[in-house]
Parts: structure tokens; sequence; C-alpha cells
């Protein structure tokens, strides 16, 4: 019984990762099929691709103001200001992505070890 | 922009070839995409570390399951030791997107003649850059250069986030926490910068801002239902706000 339970434990992680692997896969491949009952032209396409957009936008909102992870234990303001902050480089830096994102990150840093610093 | 000579070089017409749209693609992830998705896969590799996994776990994970959202929730709920069931409901929730975002792309990817087997391999490598840069150029591709483009794209930003996987699993004890957290932010940072770079067709530039007002509010509503409802909501508040639109100023 203790055997058993030992190797459990050494594959368990491989396990889980098996079945988040075939979940994932899953709505690829159903994606696939879906896809070709849609005529590219079809307001049903249109339709499909606004939503893939709105979960997109919500999830990358979702994980600025309300993350889990390591995220969760830095100041919700902070990442707000430094989301903005990463809008403002980019739009200043004429629309370069990779100056706004390390803009946003950098920010996000300095302002988590000034709190660690100051308070 | 790292893509700014399809429209600049090749006035829409595409490249060369097949092969040379594939390189065309590789290329251009080797840019800011390649930095960016690397970056933040080192810190998904400090947090395999942080898990007392070992550096396999990490590689598996980003191999067979890519897509990070999806794997840092894996990683946690192992952290917690939550059940098989608990794991597969939350991955599945959190990876749900990958179903419209399949289906808005296909139509982008067909071209008459290819096996469909190519389209289910392929499929394996649809996550938000790669998709983005898809949505974005593959129309004014020729057909037949349209699969070899966002191949040679993603597959060139998913080898780089399995490199960077294992560096960061052993830079973990060397990078203090706080460079961690700046590497897990750039990922929606990034992704945030993409959508407003891309923001053309008034439907989607309405679906983003939508979801993006939804997302954390249905979160609160209900963690599990949130990001699909948002999707549904409002994904189709757009595209009917923007057929209405249409009709007022027709």
């Amino acid at each position: 019984m203790l055997e058993t339970g030992l190797a459990e434990t050494a594959f368990w992680p491989y396990a889980l990762m098996i079945v988040g692997a075939l979940v994932t896969y899953f709505w690829r491949a159903l994606g696939v099929a879906l896809s070709g009952r849609i005529d590219a032209g079809s307001p049903l396409f249109e339709w499909v691709a606004c939503v893939a957009y709105a979960l997109l936008a919500g999830l990358i909102a979702r994980m600025i103001v309300l993350p889990n992870g390591p995220l969760a234990e830095t100041a919700s303001a902070d990442r707000i200001a430094a989301a903005v902050i990463a809008l403002a480089i980019f739009f200043l830096a004429r629309r370069n992505v990779g100056l706004g994102v390390a803009a946003g990150a950098g920010a996000l840093v300095l302002m988590t070890l000034g709190r660690s610093w100051f308070f | 922009m790292p893509n700014s000579d399809i429209t600049g070089g090749t006035l829409g017409s595409g490249y060369a070839s097949p092969r040379h749209a594939a390189l065309k693609g590789l290329q251009h992830a080797l840019g800011v995409p390649a930095l960016v998705l690397g970056a933040s896969y080192l810190g998904f590799g400090s947090l395999i570390h942080g898990a007392g996994l070992d550096v396999w776990h990490g590689l598996f994970s980003t191999f067979t399951g890519w897509a990070l959202p999806g794997q840092i929730i894996l990683v946690e709920l192992y952290s917690l030791g939550a059940s098989v069931l608990i794991v597969a409901a939350a991955v599945a929730m959190t990876n749900a997107r990958l179903l419209p975002m399949t289906v808005a792309l296909m139509p982008y990817l067909r071209a008459p003649g290819t096996p469909r087997w190519r389209y289910y391999l392929f499929a394996h490598y649809i996550a938000v850059t790669g998709w983005a840069a898809a949505m974005r150029h593959c129309p004014d591709l020729p057909e037949p250069q349209r699969l070899p483009y966002f191949a040679g794209f993603a597959v060139t930003l998913w080898s780089m986030t399995l490199v960077t996987t294992a560096v960061g699993f052993y830079l973990a004890d060397l990078l203090p926490g706080y460079i961690t957290l700046g590497l897990v932010f750039l990922n929606p940072i990034y992704f945030m910068l993409v959508f407003v770079a891309d923001a053309r067709h008034r439907a989607r530039i309405l679906a983003l801002a939508f979801g993006a007002v939804c997302g954390p509010l249905l979160h609160l509503v209900s963690p599990d239902w949130g990001l699909p409802l948002t999707g549904l909501l409002a994904g189709s508040l757009a595209f009917f706000g923007d057929r209405l639109w249409s009709q007022r100023n027709a």
C-alpha cells in the first residue's frame, strides 16, 4: 500500500499535466472540427470572432485587476498604475510594444519594492 | 513593429513561396513576441521550482499543455493538493477561450489541398500571441502561405518557451521574488498592448472594450463562469452593437 502510494506521488504531477493537456487540446480540436462548417464571410463567423476578442480582453483585464498566482500579492493600485504607464509609454513611443511592456513590468517591480521599503 | 514589411514590402501579395512564409513567421516571432513570451515562461519555470516540482515537469507542461494561464492554474492547484477533477475543470474553464479563438482563426488558415491532419497538428500551437499575429496577417496572404506563416511563427514561440521554462527553473534561486513578479506581469501587459495595437475592425474593438469591463466584474459574480459569460455577453453585445451601428448609418 505504501509503495503504490509513493509511486502515485512521483507520477501525480504528470497525471495532472496529462489531464490538463487533454482538456486544453480538446478545445482546439473541437474548434478545428466546428470551423469546417462555418463560412469565413458569414455573420456567425464574425460573432465567434467577437466572442473570442471579448474573452481575451476579459481574461487580460482579470489578470491585471484580479490576478491569481504570485501577482495576487502585489497591490491592485500598483498593477493598475503599471498598466496605465505601459499604455502611456506605448503611445508616447509611437506604438512601440516592447518599450510599453518593459515600462509596465518595470513600474510594477519598482512600486512593489518601494512599498516593501517604506511600509 | 516587427511585421511592418508585410504591408510595406509586399503590398499584401504575400511571399515568394509557402516556405518563405514559414521563414517569415519564424523571423517575425523572433522579435518582441519571443522576448516577452520567453520572459513570461522564465516566470513559469520559477513557479515550477517554487511548487517543489522538477524541471521535467515544467518542460512536460509547456510541451503538452502550452497556454500560460492554464499552466499556472494547474501548478497552483497542484500545490494546494487539488483533486484531478478540480484540476480538469479549472484548466478547461481557463482555456475555454481556445474554442472561439480556433473557430475564428481557422478560416484564415485553410487552403484547398491541405491534408486535414495538419490543421489538427498546428491547432496545438494556437495561443494568444500567435493567434493575434495570424488574425492580423493571414487574411493578407495567399491561401497556401497562411498555415505555413502561422506554423513558423507559433512553433518558434513554443520552442522559445520550452528553453526559457528550463532556464527559469534554474534561475529561480537566483531571481529575487520581485523580479519573478515582473516576469509574470509581462504577459497580461503584453497581451493588452498587442490588442490595443491591433484594434481595427469596429466590432472587434467594441468586443475588446466590453470584454475588458465585463471580465473582472463577472469574475466577482462567479469565478468559474465569469470568463465564458464575459465572452458570450460582451461578444454578442459588440456583434449586435456593430450591426445596429451599420444599419443606422447605412
